[in-house]
């Protein structure tokens, strides 16, 4: 990308840094890893993961399959144990404590488990029976939309319903944290929407939820902090909106350029392949000020004018890309670049 | 709930999903008294001669089938349900709850038992009404009871058990039948043994746990005499089988 030299801005960059921490908050995390790492017959899946995650924050492990991130989880959840590292989830170690944590967390695994003879409000019912301070069956139903489907046995739901039941089921012991793994893999854009605002809901209940996805608009809709990991590691982590840094990388001008005319030296690069100009200056706001007045004096039109930025799945593409070579094929539907629900 | 109460709320559950698959419960059932049909048929008016005595073939069958559906829905249909369950992802996400694993297996158990006791009063109610079977009372009633909670609890065991090394779902039936349709055959379920068969063959029903609980429900019904080593075998067949599935359960599916 072309960068032209910085020039004085009324606009300063917005800062990137996370708002400090205080050593208060710091003992009350809700999920505290270091260092983790895990093998699977030598082969290094997770290799030094750490977290941090708040009280009440919605947390997204983003990477592409393989990446780590369901062995991460289950490894907080307790389903699997640890080579190295330092792990609390809600001040509990689950490799050792398991039975302390199971009934103050919930679990939304990767694909369904449950009984498909039993209806919906029997197994929600039938799953509250296991928790000491359930909450009540019907406010869970009402909580993920399956009103319609109280009496419905579990075989007759649809995929998005079942994903609700998933979620409800998790929910009923009332955890304090909530597990969401790949919550929307497979689905069609709308029950993908309907499964969103479920968790949304989840989010202003205040519940600490930490969600596995290769979605990037999922990520960004749903999450206070994201940590995109690849191939074991985490290699950026920050707000969707800053994402590596994306805020502050400077937005691109594109346009076709005029024939007959060339614009100013900062302003005009040899078009790409698809006949687009594209620069990217240092101020932009300057430089498309600069673009459009001597467009307008010289009487041309700028066809296709626009003005980007970074999306989150460009961040994205380009951290996995140099680290793993099947992030391609796991990346976001289209139609999504720029984060289509947010 | 403390966690008695939860194994009967659980046991409720799995009976509730367990009629509501209306082919796996009608096979269950019907089985037995099908076979009680097909073989009092084949060989009727025939006699087996059985130690001292000679008995009616239709007779001899009832306590012999009974005995088969005790097996059937213990150790054929535990070990098919769980390796369905855990293929599923129904076993993984109760791991994840806070509910026991004595709770979860009791709860299972329990509900076979259950099964078995309905199915043995079905095979002998029919067994009464078609064939004149004898019914058992007193003293033999109980000790009937006895042996058929102690073997249909067993026979649970040996079904977690062998779900373990169950590669996965649709390795179940065939591995299940495998097992057990030889050891039914030489346990003289289907076929009386007679008097005087091979030597071999009297070896593996003394070794193996089914000819024991054959011998059991046979001395209620059909008034042969009562050994209690019968149910030591069984017993001791039930608690190896626990302990092989509490130190090789598996609640995921295997992967790769």
């Amino acid at each position: 990308m072309k960068r032209l030299a910085e020039a004085p801005s009324p606009c300063p960059p917005p800062s990137s840094l996370p708002p400090p921490v205080s050593p208060a908050v710091i003992e009350t995390l809700a999920v505290d890893v270091r260092g983790l790492v895990k093998s699977y017959s030598g082969a290094e899946i997770v290799r030094g993961i750490d977290l941090a995650i708040r009280h009440g924050e919605v947390f997204a492990l983003l990477g592409p399959n393989g990446a780590g991130k369901t062995t991460t989880v289950e490894i907080l959840e307790g389903y699997r144990t640890r080579d190295q590292g330092e792990v609390s989830v809600l001040g509990v170690d689950p490799g050792r404590q398991r039975a302390m944590l199971k009934s103050r967390i919930g679990i939304v695994l990767q694909s369904p488990g449950v009984d498909r003879y039993l209806t919906v409000r029997e197994t929600i019912a039938m799953y509250a029976t296991f928790y000491p301070h359930p909450r009540s069956v019907d406010e869970v139903i009402d909580l993920v939309g399956l009103e319609e489907k109280r009496s419905a046995r579990v075989l007759k739901l649809s995929g998005g319903q079942q994903r609700r039941l998933d979620v409800a089921i998790a929910l009923v012991g009332n955890p304090e944290l909530l597990f969401l793994d790949e919550p929307t893999t497979g689905f069609d854009p709308s029950a993908r929407h309907e499964a969103w605002e479920v968790i949304k809901n989840l989010a202003s209940l205040g519940m600490t939820v930490l969600l596995t996805t290769h979605y990037m608009d999922e990520a960004q809709f749903l999450a206070d902090r994201v940590a995109v990991i690849v191939a074991g590691r985490i290699v950026a982590e920050g707000p969707p909106a800053t994402l590596g840094e994306r805020n502050l990388a400077n937005a691109r001008i594109r346009y076709r350029p005029p024939s007959g005319a060339t614009p100013p030296g900062g302003l005009f690069a040899p078009p790409g392949l698809d006949g687009f100009t594209e620069i990217t200056p240092g101020d932009v706001v300057h430089a498309l000020h600069q673009l459009t007045g001597w467009a307008i004096d010289h009487r041309v039109c700028l066809d296709e004018l626009e003005v980007t930025r970074l999306s989150l799945e460009d961040i994205y593409l380009s951290l996995t890309a140099t680290q793993s070579g099947d992030s391609s094929s796991q990346s976001a539907p289209t139609g999504t670049r720029n984060g289509g629900g947010a | 709930m403390n966690a008695a109460a939860l194994t009967l709320s659980q046991m409720r559950y799995v009976n509730k999903a367990y009629w509501r698959n209306p082919a796996s419960a009608f096979f269950a059932f019907v089985y037995p008294l099908m076979f009680l049909v097909i073989f009092t048929s084949l060989f009727r008016n025939s006699t087996v001669r059985f130690g001292a005595k000679s008995v009616n073939e239709a007779t001899y069958y009832v306590p012999a089938m009974a005995a088969l559906a005790v097996i059937t829905v213990c150790f054929n249909n535990i070990a098919v349900a769980i390796t369905f369950q855990r293929d599923a992802g129904v076993l993984k996400r109760i791991n994840g709850t806070p509910l026991s694993s004595t709770s979860f297996f009791g709860a299972r158990i329990l509900h076979a038992v259950f099964l078995s006791v309905l199915l043995v009063i079905i095979t002998a109610a029919f067994g009464h009404a078609f064939y004149s079977a004898h019914i058992p009372t007193g003293a033999t009633l109980a000790r009937m009871l006895v042996v058929l909670a102690v073997g249909a609890a067993a026979f649970c065991a040996l079904g977690f058990a062998i779900s373990s090394v169950i590669p996965n779902a649709d390795a179940s039936l065939p591995i299940v039948n495998a097992v057990i349709l030889p050891l039914l055959f030489l346990s003289g379920i289907f076929i009386p043994l007679g008097n005087n068969p091979p030597e071999w063959m009297v070896w593996v029903g003394r070794v193996f746990p089914i000819k024991h609980f054959l011998n059991g429900m046979q001395a209620s019904f059909l008034g042969a005499p009562f050994h209690w080593t019968d149910v030591l075998v069984i017993a001791a067949w039930g608690v190896a089988g626990l302990l092989f599935a509490i130190r090789f359960f598996r609640w995921e599916p295997r992967t790769g």
